[in-house]
Parts: C-alpha cells; sequence; structure tokens
C-alpha cells in the first residue's frame, strides 16, 4: 500500500471495512474510466479515487464530485478485471462524506436524495411531483426544465396526490435513529 | 387489486401460479401503462398476481446512497409483508436489486436476521423466492396462449433495453441474469431484435433531476445507437429507464420507446392501447398501425 506522507491509514481501513475491497488490487488499467457513461461529470475518474485512497488523501476523496455522480450503475464493476466493486467505494466514501459533514460537492444531487426521502418518510412511497417541487424550490430554480415538467404533466406522468401506505407506526420504525 | 378472473374456476384453477405482486413506486405513480399492460399479461396467461398489502418504497438509490439505516430498514419491512408459501414478483429492476440484495444478506449473516425478527416480530422465511417479472416468461409458454404466435409482432424491428439494473451488481452476481429473454421472446412473436450494443447502457436514473445535460447525453446516446441500429422502435425492462429516454431525448425524429409489457399484451390480443399510448411522449401508434399490427 502506497502512503503519502501525512495520508491517512484510517480512510483505507475505514473503506475497506465498508465495501470489503483491498485497494492493492487496483491496477490502475482505466477500465472504469473508459467504461463510465458519466465521467463527463465528474472530477475525478473512477480509478483515479481510488488512487487517492490509496495515497491516503482523505479531503480530496471525500470532497470530490465523483462520489455524488457515481449512481451505481455498476457498468464499471462488471469490467474491472480485478472485479472490484466500485461502486461500493463510492457508498464508503460518501457516507463518510455526510458523517463528518465536508462540503458536498454536488449540492444538487444531495437535494435530491434527500427530498425523496422525505416523501418517503412521509408516506412511505415517492411522491414525484412533490419531489420535483421541493427540488426545485430550494434551488430557487423554479422555471428551468420547465417543458419537461409540463411534458410530464400532459402525458400523466406525475401523479398530483401521492400514493401511501397505512402503517404509519412502520415508517416511523424504519427511519428512527438509534 | 383486481382478483383472479372467476372464468378460470373451474377448469385450471389448480394449476393457476400465483405470485404477491410489488409495483414500486415507479409503476405505480408514473407508469401507468406499464401496470396496466402487465397485469393485463398476467391475466391472460393465467397467473395471478395479489399485490403486497401495504408495501412501502424499496429505498432505491436515494436511500442507499445517503441512509444506510432507512436502505436496510425499507427492503426488510417489504420482505416481512411477503405471506409464506408465495413467491414475490418485483417488476421493477432496481427494486427488485434493493429487496433480493437485502434478502440475501439477511440470508446469510445471524446477527441482521435477528435484528429483523425483532424489528419486525415475524421469523425470517428462509425459503422466500424473489423473482423478476422476467421469470414469468420462463415459467409458462406463451405459445399456449397464442394463435399463431409468429404473426403478433411480425417484422417489427425492435431494439431491446435492459437498463443497467438487470445486469446484476456484484452482490447478485450469483443470482439469475435475464439477458437474451426480451431477444428471445420477440423472436418467437415474429419481430425482429434488432442488436445495437447499448441494450445494458445506464440510462442516468436520477441524474434526469439533478444533473439533466448529463442524462441527455447518455439517452440521446443510446437511441441514437439503436436507430443506427435500425431499430424502428424501442422496448424496455425498466419503468424509470423507460420514462428517462422520454423525457431527456432531445432527437429530432426519435423512435417510440415501449415497455416489454405492452408488447407481450398485444401479442396476447389485448386491446387497450388505447389507455396506454396516449401516455407516450413519441407516440408509437403510427408505426404500429403501419406494420399492421393494432387497427385503431
Amino acid at each position: 500500500m502506497i502512503n503519502q506522507d501525512g495520508g491517512s491509514q484510517t480512510l483505507v481501513d475505514e473503506i475497506k471495512a465498508s465495501s470489503g475491497i483491498d485497494f492493492n488490487s487496483c491496477l490502475h488499467c482505466k477500465t472504469c474510466a473508459n467504461g463510465c457513461p458519466f465521467i463527463e461529470g465528474m472530477d475525478y475518474a473512477p480509478n483515479a479515487v481510488i488512487r487517492l485512497i490509496q495515497f491516503g488523501m482523505e479531503e480530496e476523496a471525500l470532497k470530490c464530485s465523483t462520489i455524488w455522480v457515481c449512481v451505481g450503475c455498476n457498468t464499471c464493476s462488471s469490467c474491472c478485471p480485478m472485479a472490484i466493486d466500485i461502486p461500493a467505494v463510492m457508498d464508503g466514501l460518501r457516507h463518510k462524506a455526510i458523517e463528518q459533514g465536508v462540503k458536498i460537492a454536488e449540492p444538487d444531487i444531495m437535494n435530491f436524495h434527500t427530498e425523496v426521502l422525505n416523501t418517503v418518510k412521509k408516506y412511505g412511497r415517492t411522491h414525484k411531483l412533490e419531489i420535483m417541487m421541493r427540488y426545485k424550490f430550494k434551488k430557487m430554480d423554479l422555471f428551468s426544465d420547465m417543458g419537461v415538467g409540463l411534458k410530464m404533466l400532459k402525458k400523466r406522468k406525475l401523479d398530483l396526490t401521492p400514493s401511501k401506505i397505512q402503517d404509519k407506526k412502520a415508517i416511523e420504525k424504519i427511519f428512527r435513529k438509534k | 387489486m383486481k382478483k383472479s378472473s372467476e372464468k378460470n374456476e373451474n377448469s385450471q384453477q389448480s394449476e393457476r401460479l400465483k405470485f404477491s405482486f410489488f409495483p414500486g413506486c415507479s409503476l405505480k405513480a408514473s407508469g401507468h401503462e406499464n401496470t396496466m399492460s402487465l397485469l393485463k399479461f398476467c391475466d391472460r396467461v393465467n397467473i395471478e398476481l395479489v399485490e403486497l398489502e401495504d408495501w412501502n418504497c424499496c429505498g432505491s438509490s436515494s436511500a442507499h446512497s445517503i441512509d444506510h439505516d432507512a436502505a436496510k430498514n425499507l427492503p426488510m419491512r417489504n420482505i416481512s409483508l411477503v405471506p409464506k408459501g408465495i413467491p414475490l414478483m418485483i417488476a421493477c429492476p432496481s427494486c427488485l436489486i434493493r429487496i433480493k440484495s437485502m434478502y440475501l444478506k439477511i440470508k446469510r449473516d445471524k446477527a441482521l436476521k435477528q435484528e429483523y425478527e425483532e424489528l419486525w416480530g415475524k421469523p425470517f422465511d428462509e425459503d422466500l423466492e424473489i423473482v423478476h417479472f422476467f421469470e414469468i416468461i420462463n415459467k409458462i409458454r406463451l405459445e399456449d396462449y397464442i394463435d399463431q404466435p409468429k404473426d403478433k409482432l411480425k417484422n417489427l424491428k425492435v431494439a431491446p433495453y435492459y437498463g443497467c439494473m438487470l445486469s446484476m451488481p456484484p452482490d447478485l452476481r450469483f443470482e439469475k441474469n435475464y439477458y437474451g429473454i426480451m431477444e428471445q421472446t420477440l423472436k418467437r412473436l415474429g419481430a425482429d431484435p434488432i442488436s445495437f450494443g447499448y441494450g445494458s447502457r445506464c440510462c442516468g436514473t436520477y441524474l434526469s433531476v439533478a444533473k439533466p445535460q448529463v442524462a441527455q447525453k447518455v439517452v440521446n446516446e443510446i437511441i441514437s445507437k439503436a436507430m443506427e441500429a435500425g431499430a424502428e422502435c424501442m422496448v424496455t425492462a425498466c419503468s424509470m429507464c423507460h420514462l428517462n429516454l422520454e423525457i431527456r431525448c432531445s432527437l429530432e425524429n426519435p423512435i417510440p420507446v415501449l415497455h416489454f409489457s405492452e408488447l407481450l399484451s398485444m401479442a396476447l390480443g389485448a386491446q387497450d392501447q388505447k389507455k396506454w399510448f396516449p401516455r407516450h411522449i413519441v407516440d408509437p401508434v403510427p408505426l404500429l398501425k403501419k406494420r399492421g399490427l393494432i387497427s385503431s
């Protein structure tokens, strides 16, 4: 394991524990980077994020946009010659970034996830229209992308009322923090 | 949910396959045409679906991304709701992955099993079978329900699009994989499946909201590759992929995108297309008419 002077061995150990990945196995062949459909939206290529961990560069890894832009489509992990579960690495880093309260590189994506879970907390199921409205409101950007929203309403792809579950206590149980 | 039709009561009741059905939020709230055609299909091939009572969201990418506890508890509760002895059928590939991988995790982790049993007050069902909608196609003989199956989608050039979720993440590496099943089925119905190399490319999922330009680029790429390969329509396995392919496509004259369940139901003679097709952004009716597959 390469570790820069002052690099964090804790990060390596923690992400190894959460993802089960041996970071020495990455060859940096860049198959993941070449296959990733979303690489243009990322600041570091997937293998570069692994490199950051190998170097123990915790701050860079937790603050990078890649861990948020990665949607977990597994294109990378299914073609990785070393069968590394790369999205699991991104998961570990994302959760650590939230825990540590570092500046989130992609606040819109975080905002979207939060609004999705807010409707699940309320109804037990997601409610797309409310997610979209609250997401746009929080972003203070109600009018961009309006055409798509209208098209969806017109084609009845956004139900006006939410579908709800009956057992409210179950939702409390699900979201109860230990 | 509508119970089984009574006409089969005497004849095939004993052979009727029964599943608990988990629709998931996408099918329940935006992909209505997917749900309607799927229910129709199952009814036509003598399969009884009983909607999982009071099911909740599987947690999807959002719980998985930012709330570990919810990502664990949401699928757990769904698992606890399944009546014993009846397999669970999940129509959405993303819900399937969340629920099935949680089920397998509980199965191999004693502490987690104990947590599950304490939280939901039920013994964990070690024998629960969790399957994707495609499994039904393996369990029946489509030809038993159709006269002259080869005429049903005759000469329709279809690009099958599975999306990324059915390609199974590392967690489910040793589970059944459904690649090829759409091609096989389409062929049996007379269609001409087109391979185009982008059949399992990710549709962009929630980046469609948070990074629309990124999603638009992948969607355009997927659809234009299908068109270049000669497809005159696409067929999807996932309601969310379907939504993204429709709303994020900015190509000039894109081909229509159908749900697999719509084509299956059509082939089985369902006449409800008028309820499904007006919900599509790119109207599939002109193409299907041109091919003589529907009359109105």
